[in-house]
């Protein structure tokens, strides 16, 4: 095993060259602080009352501007996600107006079912960006398509540390990360300086503030709340079977750790006579 | 080398089907009886790991290609259609794209394995030529696959990657134009990669089979380098070498299932969970990280042309090393000085990995050409002058003598 070992020191040894030759180059984007998330680690489950609680502030707030349009009603009601029944779902289904067409073909428009997609608040990209100047991006994947470098040794650490929630600690610094634009910043017209933004120049206004919210769950409706609720229903909207599959990881894991003990100590007993 | 075949089936109908095609023997004598040398440590048992893999990626691939739609304006939706409403869809594709990684990281462990234990020399040349275009096919088939996803850095990838064939003096955009069908990445490219995507990995079977008929020929390699003299020096492949190979799979199957489970998005980048978009380039373009280093060595280099036909040597050399390397003594454990400037190359091989990663400006660029000139000395320069310089140690009589010497 005497290899496997020179392997591994040959890799550290490598990284540690690599970082002592190196200075640190400075970081174009500032690293967010980093959350408590219920999903984070091996056993991480959504929480469902953060979960409704998000997908309130997106509906009222973020939905306004931005598309969802991967998901549908009937997700809210699937294991796994916000946990609502399917009545609820239903009805905020039927909140919504669906473009459609008529028995006869001609374009109308009728209350939302469990099957239909959200729909966009903009007919496509370009009606959106003459009203935004950018198209606000869709929120299906977000959380994922979102994150921060990490840098080495940082992100080394994070294969066993299992840290994934880059896209969520970035997405909740940034929703609080709105400040005065330092002297001498030159901030283009319609432009707004979030400290967390890559470039800091963002188009997106502050889009939350305290008490914009009304939570029915006696939750704080503060800034902080709403940035970290509506950051973890994006995460979902964005990976909706995380919970399963940390729950089938588990089982898979130790179905691979007792099978590679038995098979060791079945190799043990083959080889003892060769 | 193959196992003598005492196999003799006991049932009428075996024996009748025996006398018109011996497959039975060819099983028998190619993986029950085929003598292994006894002394192989746990890095032989990769060849096992990548057939494993192999098998893996087209299966999840199969059924993954019954759910995707190669089009530019669906590809995106398709895949996150797998990933939310097909039952389990999240684990096919979360096992395919770590899958692809996880082939890489055995293939070079593989790779390495072959160059420190010299398993790339006589009478293995072709073994070992065989396995850099098993090699080359795995790079083709995991970068189009990359591709088929069709976010931001699928879009760019190619577009660099086939980009590339640009810097073909004269007919350099006509290949480009060829390549791409079309005049930019777009639907016919999209198309051709997942026809070519399903293809290669059959191609890949293929070469493998030639690659396992051309190992059972000369035979396994083993730490000693030196070759089984007698019985004692091997063992049968099943039970022994079987039962290792299986163990170790199930250690590697748990490496595999950590990052499919826990951190499925570790080794992949978020920009590619945006849809592709040809009006916005991503702030930096990076391939995935088992093509990093040679995406090194191309940016190493400030003429275009030179930086291609490097990236494309440094590859390409791997074939020539069985004649590169003029040294008689096989394994590196009897090379003291090969050694070290075998860790050496293995560092210049993670730098640049790291490096590929950066952007080309400042000491980045420096270090790059660095290790970009180890890398090709340690081929050009120092394997065929170790062999007449290098004094070896002495080599043991025998691979029992060898076992039985480590536990005295």
């Amino acid at each position: 095993m005497s290899v496997l070992k020179r392997t591994v020191f040959a890799f550290t040894l490598a990284g540690a060259v690599v970082a002592l030759v190196l200075p640190a180059t400075a970081e174009e984007q500032v690293p967010p602080p980093r959350l408590k998330w219920s999903f984070a680690g091996p056993l991480g489950r959504y929480d469902q009352g953060q979960l409704q609680r998000g997908f309130k502030v997106y509906k009222e707030v973020c939905a306004v501007c931005h598309s969802m349009s991967m998901l549908s009603f009937r997700n809210l009601a699937e294991p796994g996600g916000p946990g609502f029944s399917e009545a609820q779902a239903a009805a905020v289904a039927s909140d919504a107006k669906i473009q459609d067409l008529d028995d006869k073909g001609a374009p109308t428009e009728r209350p939302g079912r469990l099957a239909d997609y959200f729909p966009s608040p903009f007919p496509n990209e370009l009606a959106a960006a003459a009203v935004h100047g950018v198209a606000p991006p869709d929120m299906s994947t977000l959380a994922k398509a979102r994150t921060y470098q990490r840098g080495f040794p940082w992100f080394v650490f994070d294969v066993f540390t299992q840290y994934q929630e880059q896209g969520p600690d970035y997405i909740a610094a940034l929703l609080k990360g709105y400040e005065k634009a330092p002297q001498g910043f030159q901030l283009p017209p319609n432009g707004h300086y979030n400290r967390y933004f890559p470039g800091h120049n963002i188009a997106m206004p502050p889009p939350l503030q305290d008490g914009q919210v009304t939570y029915d769950d006696g939750a704080p409706q503060t800034l902080d709340q709403y940035s970290q609720d509506v950051s973890a229903f994006l995460m979902w909207a964005a990976e909706p079977h995380l919970v399963q599959r940390k729950r089938i990881g588990l089982q898979v894991m130790i179905f691979l750790i007792v099978l590679a003990g038995l098979l060791y100590f079945t190799k043990k007993k083959v080889w003892h006579n060769a | 080398m193959s196992g003598h075949s005492t196999y003799q089936p006991q049932n009428k109908f075996l024996q009748w089907f025996e006398k018109r095609l011996p497959l039975g023997g060819l099983i028998h004598s190619s993986f029950v009886v085929y003598p292994v040398p006894r002394n192989l440590n746990y890095l032989w048992t990769f060849g096992g790991i990548l057939a494993f893999m192999l098998g893996v990626q087209i299966i999840t691939g199969i059924v993954l290609a019954m759910h995707y739609t190669p089009h530019v304006d669906l590809a995106f939706k398709s895949v996150e259609g797998i990933m939310r409403d097909v039952n389990f869809g999240w684990l096919l594709r979360y096992l395919h794209a770590n899958g692809a990684s996880m082939f890489f990281l055995a293939v070079y462990i593989h790779m390495f394995r072959g160059i420190y234990y010299g398993s790339y020399k006589e009478p293995r040349e072709v073994l070992w030529i065989l396995g850099v275009i098993i090699y080359l096919l795995m790079m083709a088939t995991g970068f189009m696959g990359y591709v088929l996803v069709w976010g931001q850095m699928s879009f760019w990838a190619a577009t660099v990657i086939t980009n590339l064939f640009s810097a073909i003096p004269g007919v350099g955009d006509a290949i480009v134009t060829w390549l791409w069908g079309g005049f930019a990445v777009g639907n016919p490219t999209l198309n051709r990669f997942y026809s070519l995507h399903y293809l290669l990995p059959f191609v890949i079977a293929g070469v493998v089979v030639l690659h396992i008929w051309a190992l059972h020929v000369a035979g396994q390699n083993n730490p000693t380098g030196i070759e089984p003299k007698s019985d004692k020096d091997t063992v049968r492949f099943t039970p022994e070498a079987t039962v290792k190979d299986v163990f170790f799979l199930a250690v590697f199957c748990i490496v595999y299932a950590w990052f499919v489970f826990y951190i499925p998005n570790f080794l992949g980048h978020a920009d590619n969970y945006i849809p592709a978009n040809p009006a916005v380039t991503p702030a930096e373009i990076v391939p995935e990280w088992y093509y990093l280093p040679f995406y090194a060595i191309l940016r190493s280099i400030p003429d275009k042309l030179m930086g291609v036909i490097a990236l494309f040597a440094s590859i390409v050399v791997l074939a020539f090393i069985p004649w590169l390397d003029t040294s008689r003594v096989r394994s590196a454990r009897y090379r003291p000085l090969f050694k070290q400037f075998f860790w050496l190359w293995v560092i210049a091989c993670i730098g640049l990995g790291w490096l590929g990663s950066k952007q080309p400006e400042g000491i980045y660029v420096i270090m790059s050409r660095i290790f970009t000139v180890y890398y090709f000395a340690f081929f050009l320069i120092v394997m065929p002058l170790l062999g007449i310089f290098e004094k070896t140690k002495p080599l043991p009589n025998s691979i029992s003598e060898s076992v039985l010497g480590a536990k005295a």
